[in-house]
């Protein structure tokens, strides 16, 4: 006989028969999850534990914005393929389809001891599982001359949104053969091809409106993600247009000055007339105030994506120290179903299953010109480790390359479903 | 000659491409020499080669059922989203409620453009834009319509996989809550919704055809390397308790 799971639930629910559901924080009758963050990691893992629960856990999901920008694409809105509202997305159906009790406000902090979260505005939220999926913060003064005051100058455009408008602007307004620069971070950052994505879009643009314009890369690594594919790329649709530095030639040794809009490189000023900033990068502020960091990011198990310090914290995403899996939001989604399935099996009684991870990374080289690279991997006792994986090839048609691209499309529009649907 | 398999799908996108690669190892039933009695232009007999396209999804002939996408006897006259039983996109039904019936002109329209044809069609096919091979199309389907001068009966075509897929694998039964806890794989770019925005709808395709397609990744056939690592790493159970939940994600 055919049971369906959710019946099962709810009538063995009723009949108290659930293999020992854990005791929630103070009697609570319902356990509760508290999620931070509504990015890839945490939407998801919030949407998928609410969905299937069916009520049976009470979700909550702090996030500040009212409207989530996509870092991912929105190389594609500088370059001028996409608009910025199609990068945004609201929390509504997660609050209306699945029950998630969705807060705007900051965490501010986390008491462990008592299980709680405490929030800007004040109030406390207790928890029985907590998920942190706060994304990163640049280190500041990582590029000498560069912090937080400097960002309207001199734009990261790594978080998505005002930023990403404000670089789009400046770069529009470029003088006729005027100079972006970009200064690259280092390793480890979210999106591994992101910042050469952008080179290339940023290319594709000057292209088109002042193609005398000059674009220079300050890189403190030797390689970069996909890089034989975006230099094939760079050599047949920029010719001479772009100047990649590295650290061979100093591209490690960057300062900036906000104020005479320079970039000095190796000793070497340049005065340029857009600079964008990509400061190295750390987990989330919030990581580090509840305790579960070690140095720059949060160490977890591979199996459920636990804090390798406390059971009952889980943490996705970009802020995690987990092994091989680059940082992306493709990654952060597939943490947050493995995570999902973890937290609900512990907290009532489903059926876990064994971790499954996967990540792609599409990137836009010019106008149908994509290319993708991908893994699977699988948790060991050390961390997420990478089994087999693929990269698009130098040389390919251009059928495979728009089809490449096609597919792109149709990821963003299937994580944004599997996000906020 | 015959047609090679490089001019048959030369002008079609390789996203297509790639799911034709199976089907080039699928069993084809002999084509019965009454086509080409009847068909003294051969056009349809034409047609025929046209038609294995859709051979993937569609089946066609004596016995036919509907596979991932209806079976297509008795195509000219029934009303677009008219076979009770089939999941179709909610477009497909609004449109048959808004009277569309399918005839050659508009079997035509829908073949040279099916997305603007018809906005939201789970149909993953690009369209055949070339006159010529539609009009051959048609005529070899409408030997299955009763408006037919000369009513096909053909033995069915069917589309099970020609590679060596084990017959025991197609009968695994799979565990459905299993597939819902992998489906999350898919769903970070397949949608649920059977919406299709540049990566194919998956949902409510019968299991044998989930199975097999999920098969044809694994062992190489089917080239998109996206799907051949995540096929890669998932067992037979694994893949029929993924076209167990996928058949049917709503139940
Ligand atoms: C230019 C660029 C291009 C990219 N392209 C791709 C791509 O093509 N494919 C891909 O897979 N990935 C891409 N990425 C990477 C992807 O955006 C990130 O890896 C992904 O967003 C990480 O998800 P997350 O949930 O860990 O964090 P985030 O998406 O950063 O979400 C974190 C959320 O937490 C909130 N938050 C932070 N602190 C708190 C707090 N204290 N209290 C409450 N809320 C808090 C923030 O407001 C934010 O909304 C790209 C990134 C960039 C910058």
């Amino acid at each position: 006989m055919k049971i369906k799971r959710r019946t099962f639930i709810c009538a063995a629910a009723a009949a108290g028969i659930l293999a020992s559901p854990q005791l929630s924080a103070s009697g609570h009758t319902r356990p509760r999850v508290v999620v931070i963050g509504g990015g890839p990691g945490g939407a998801t893992v919030a949407r998928y534990i609410a969905k299937d629960s069916d009520g049976a856990i009470d979700v909550t999901l702090v996030e500040p914005t009212r409207r989530y920008y996509t870092c991912f694409f929105s190389n594609l809105y500088i370059g001028g393929f996409k608009a910025i509202e199609e990068l945004g997305h609201g929390y509504g159906a997660l609050a209306s389809a699945h029950g998630i009790n969705v807060v705007h406000d900051w965490a501010v902090g986390v008491d462990r001891d008592s299980k709680t979260v405490t929030l800007a505005g004040g109030s406390e939220l207790a928890y029985d599982k907590l998920i942190l999926s706060p994304g990163i913060d640049f280190i500041e003064d990582s590029v000498d001359g560069w912090n937080l005051t400097a960002q309207n100058a001199m734009p990261h455009a790594y978080k998505a949104g005002s930023q990403t408008e404000l670089l789009r602007s400046q770069i529009m307004a470029m003088p006729t053969g005027g100079v972006y620069a970009m200064v690259a971070p280092p390793n480890p950052y979210r999106c591994p091809p992101g910042p050469y994505e952008r080179v290339s879009m940023v290319a594709h643009h000057l292209k088109l409106h002042n193609p005398t314009a000059k674009i220079i890369i300050a890189d403190p690594k030797e390689k970069f993600s996909k890089q034989s594919l975006f230099e094939e790329g760079w050599n047949n649709h920029y010719p001479g247009m772009i100047d990649r530095i590295g650290p061979d030639f100093g591209g490690d040794i960057v300062s900036v000055d906000p104020h005479s809009m320079t970039v000095t490189i190796d000793g070497e000023v340049t005065k340029v007339d857009a600079c964008n900033v990509i400061p190295a990068m750390r987990a989330g502020k919030i990581v580090h105030t509840a305790g579960v960091a070690d140095g720059n990011w949060a160490p977890v198990n591979a199996v459920d994506m636990s804090s390798k310090m406390d059971p009952d914290v889980h943490i996705l995403g970009d802020a995690s120290l987990q092994g091989d899996m680059p940082k992306s939001a493709f990654s952060a989604n597939s943490q947050a179903k493995v995570c999902a399935n973890a937290v609900r099996g512990a907290l009532i009684g489903s059926r876990v299953f064994p971790a499954r991870y996967a990540n792609t990374c599409w990137s836009l080289i010019e106008t149908n010109d994509g290319v993708k690279v991908g893994a699977t991997y699988e948790a060991t006792d050390e961390k997420i480790a990478r089994v087999d994986g693929f990269i698009s090839s130098t040389g390919e048609s251009a059928d495979l390359r728009k089809a490449t691209y096609e597919e792109s499309e149709g990821w963003y529009a299937g994580i944004i479903a599997d996000m906020f649907n | 000659m015959r047609p090679t398999t490089a001019n048959l799908f030369e002008h079609i996108p390789i996203r297509v491409q790639r799911q034709l690669q199976l089907l080039l190892l699928v069993t084809i039933v002999t084509f019965s020499p009454r086509v080409m009695l009847s068909d003294e232009t051969g056009e349809a007999h034409r047609g025929q080669q046209v038609y294995m396209q859709c051979h993937e999804c569609h089946e066609i002939g004596n016995g036919a059922t509907n596979g991932i996408g209806p079976h297509l006897n008795q195509l000219f006259g029934r009303v677009a989203g008219g076979i009770d039983g089939f999941h179709y996109s909610p477009s497909f039904i609004s449109a048959g409620a808004e009277g569309l019936v399918w005839n050659v002109d508009s079997i035509a329209a829908y073949l040279e453009d099916p997305q603007s044809y018809i906005e939201g069609t789970r149909m993953n096919y690009p369209g055949l834009r070339d006159k010529e091979q539609r009009d051959e199309l048609i005529a070899f389907l409408r030997l299955f319509s009763d408006d037919s001068d000369d009513l096909m009966v053909l033995d069915s075509y069917t589309n099970e996989p020609g590679f060596s897929l084990d017959p025991d694998v197609l009968e695994i039964e799979g565990d459905r809550e299993y597939g819902e806890y992998l489906s999350s794989l898919c769903t970070t770019c397949h949608q649920l919704a059977g919406e299709d925005a540049g990566i194919p709808a998956i949902i409510n395709w019968p299991e044998r055809a989930f199975v097999a397609a999920m098969h044809a990744y694994k062992n190489k056939t089917r080239t998109n390397p996206v799907m051949q690592i995540i096929a890669e790493r998932l067992s037979d159970e694994e893949i029929a308790a993924l076209a167990a939940y996928f058949a049917d994600p709503q139940d």
